[in-house]
């Protein structure tokens, strides 16, 4: 975290206003101690936002977040969040994160479901304009007839805006994720948004074990002064970035412009993968590697995918796991490296899409190994005996009974 | 943001450009009572520009550059727009996000650098054309006029859709044929000023640029209130010459008609009792200072 001794930044080890030690993200994360305790995904954002050293935080009402964000509020009377609101809709809250984040804020907020469709316009604004917003999206249903229920659609409209998103499967995914988003997000060679997303109710409502790293110790703050592009706060010379405004004119350097930046925003997300590596220990998370038959996918589809796994070993029947820790960066590769022995890929969602057995078939040879399902949608729970029921279903009609029960 | 950052390293000045060079030799950052008199004798805030020939948004940009009492502590804000074609050669940081959404950015940049810079003043002006203020940005300015944010929203009023070739807006004339109108607008011209000083600005003021020492006087009224006491709003008549059928020299005369006696751009400004106590107050302090001068 360089930078942060010059420019005024408050230094390792010194207190914040609050008696809490800004602790290098390493040591926080790899070397302090952790005390476990039981929470709701709501109580755990807080937790987590609490060690953030966040300046600005927007909020706005929607199921399932609504929770989260009054906590945030909580923190910001308490004095760990430099400056709270509650927008007035959630196009409105991502322009106020903008304007945050123009500014040189470290920003924090949350949505859902329809809200983040409300918001859309403003992610790739937040990509092309390289701010490294943290939204957490407890993603819900966004069909009509009106439904708050878990369902993880919203995610497929994400996955080309530009931004960072990392799927969290679990409570203790989404505490570290929060914090360890933020020092891959600003990193001065990604330095973009980033959704943290968890799957509304499954993880919001519910009670969890988490390890929780102390609560007397935050990650350093953001540093604005490292960003690739120029903080919005007159504290640097205003050049004239452009003689002559590229942006309606219909000309071959104003394409080009705007094509090389974009590749550049998807250069930037590919450049996170390093970082993103080292904190979260790899991108995928493999169990049984060497199976002929593979389960694959994303958030809590994980956790009961490990149930299905668990059965099927009860059965005598060894299924191997792929859990997915970043939709963007996709890991290509590691996809491809861990299902180049499988036979059946199964890829278990909550959406009626099946957006991510696209990306995969997308990366991988011989797609046609890939079972798009089994899917639930619109707020239905995936027990693992359905997942089981259908692998079974399938390799029947492949023909590939034996390996079930031989 | 102090004269000292701007300053060019000696090594360097051989190839700096000369405008930048300029800015270091000749702008105006830091003089108390800079203003429109500035205009041609220091560097402007805002050199080139590719708007129409005669545009009077063009005089308005550099009349309201010249009027901030401390361009070295502004940021702008502004939507898209023929102003967009403008910001990218505005010599104060400026943002150019959405189409609408100004209003809310500029609330979360003046939040960010009040929790970034609690000692100093640092000043956000929004400056929007009428369908960015009143049509898809009404929201989100008038809630952040309800929520008392300290900044200025500056709306270039030119009665219609200009950049994207003369449609119909909100703040245009009962009546006015144009395109998406082929009839004739069947509704009154929005009347913002009212709805902003019942939505909580402390200052309000509408003008047209036809007077450069009125803009310099309301600007860096609109500026200072907003700084100590609460939001303030100008709209300021920037005919598009173009789209009315006028000629490149005819823009002045056209906003004199329109400032003219019971005309709609005739000058009114509301201001609270609070904010002009502050006014007050502040002239003052200036008159006092003059003397206490003189007399030594």
């Amino acid at each position: 975290m360089g930078g942060h001794e010059s420019n005024g930044m408050p230094q390792i080890g010194s207190m914040n206003k609050k008696g809490q030690i800004i602790t290098d993200p390493s040591e926080l994360f790899f070397l302090s101690p952790r005390t476990q305790a039981f929470l709701t995904g709501s109580e755990v954002i807080k937790e987590a936002v609490k060690r953030a050293s966040v300046d600005f935080s927007v909020a706005y009402p929607i199921t399932p977040q609504s929770e989260a964000s009054s906590l945030v509020g909580e923190l910001y009377a308490d004095g760990y969040v430099g400056d709270y609101m509650r927008g007035e809709s959630e196009f409105a809250v991502m322009g106020q994160c903008a304007g945050g984040a123009f500014g040189g804020a470290r920003v924090f907020t949350t949505t859902a479901g329809p809200g983040t469709l409300r918001a859309f316009e403003n992610f790739p604004m937040w990509a092309g304009s390289r701010l490294p917003i943290e939204v957490v999206f407890t993603v819900r249903g966004v069909n009509s007839p009106l439904s708050i229920q878990p369902d993880t659609l919203e995610i497929a409209f994400m996955l080309e805006t530009g931004m960072l998103l990392w799927h969290a499967e679990d409570a203790q995914d989404l505490f570290d994720f929060i914090l360890k988003g933020y020092i891959v997000a600003e990193q001065p060679e990604v330095h973009l948004p980033i959704g943290v997303i968890c799957d509304g109710f499954f993880v919001t409502h519910t009670k969890d074990m988490v390890l929780m790293t102390p609560e007397n110790r935050v990650i350093p703050h953001y540093n604005p002064y490292a960003s690739p592009v120029t903080c919005m706060d007159m504290e640097s010379p205003p050049v004239r970035m452009m003689r002559d405004p590229f942006v309606m004119k219909s000309n071959y350097i104003s394409y080009m412009t705007h094509a090389s930046w974009q590749l550049e925003v998807r250069a930037a997300i590919e450049r996170s993968r390093k970082h993103t590596i080292q904190l979260l220990d790899g991108l995928i998370e493999v169990e049984n590697p060497d199976a002929e038959i593979m389960l694959i996918s994303s958030g809590t589809a994980v956790s009961q995918s490990r149930e299905a796994v668990r059965l099927f070993r009860d059965q005598g029947v060894k299924v191997g796991l792929v859990k997915i820790k970043t939709i963007r960066p996709f890991p290509a590769q590691e996809v491809r490296e861990a299902l180049k022995n499988a036979k059946h890929i199964f890829v278990p969602e909550f959406n009626v899409a099946g957006w991510m057995a696209k990306e995969i078939k997308s990366v991988i040879d011989r797609s046609e190994r890939v079972v798009a399902g089994p899917h639930v949608a619109g707020g239905m729970t995936m027990p693992p005996e359905v997942i089981v029921e259908e692998i079974e279903r399938s390799l029947a009609l492949r023909g590939k009974k034996e390996l079930i029960h031989g | 943001m102090g004269r000292e950052k701007i300053q060019i390293n000696e090594e360097f000045w051989d190839i700096m450009p000369d405008d930048y060079k300029d800015l270091v030799n000749h702008s105006t950052y830091g003089k108390t009572d800079r203003g429109w008199k500035d205009v041609g004798s220091s560097t402007e805030l805002i050199a080139e520009h590719s708007l129409c020939a005669g545009c009077p948004e063009s005089i308005a940009f550099r009349h309201i550059m010249a009027s901030m009492p401390s361009p070295e502590d502004t940021v702008m804000v502004g939507s898209t727009g023929c102003t967009s074609l403008v910001f990218p050669m505005v010599a104060v940081h400026n943002i150019h996000s959405l189409f609408g959404n100004q209003n809310a950015v500029a609330t979360g940049l003046k939040r960010a650098l009040n929790v970034r810079f609690p000692n100093k003043n640092k000043d956000v002006i929004v400056l929007a054309g009428d369908g960015a203020t009143v049509d898809i940005g009404l929201d989100m300015t008038l809630q952040s006029w309800f929520r008392g944010e300290r900044f200025t929203t500056i709306c270039f009023d030119n009665e219609l859709y200009a950049n994207t070739g003369g449609q119909e807006s909100g703040l245009m004339q009962k009546g006015f044929v144009a395109k998406m109108a082929p009839v004739g607008k069947k509704f009154e011209k929005v009347r913002l000023p009212e709805i902003a000083r019942e939505s909580g600005c402390a200052y309000v003021a509408v003008l047209t640029t036809s007077k450069p020492s009125l803009v310099e006087r309301v600007v860096r009224q609109a500026v200072l209130i907003a700084r100590e006491i609460g939001p303030t709003y100008l709209q300021i008549y920037t005919p598009c010459i173009l789209e009315i059928g006028k000629q490149s020299m005819e823009g002045l005369q056209e906003m004199r008609d329109a400032e003219a006696a019971g005309e709609r751009f005739k000058f009114r400004e509301f201001i609270t009792p609070e904010a002009q106590a502050f006014i007050d107050d502040m002239a003052a302090k200036k008159k006092a200072e003059k003397l206490a001068s003189a007399a030594n």
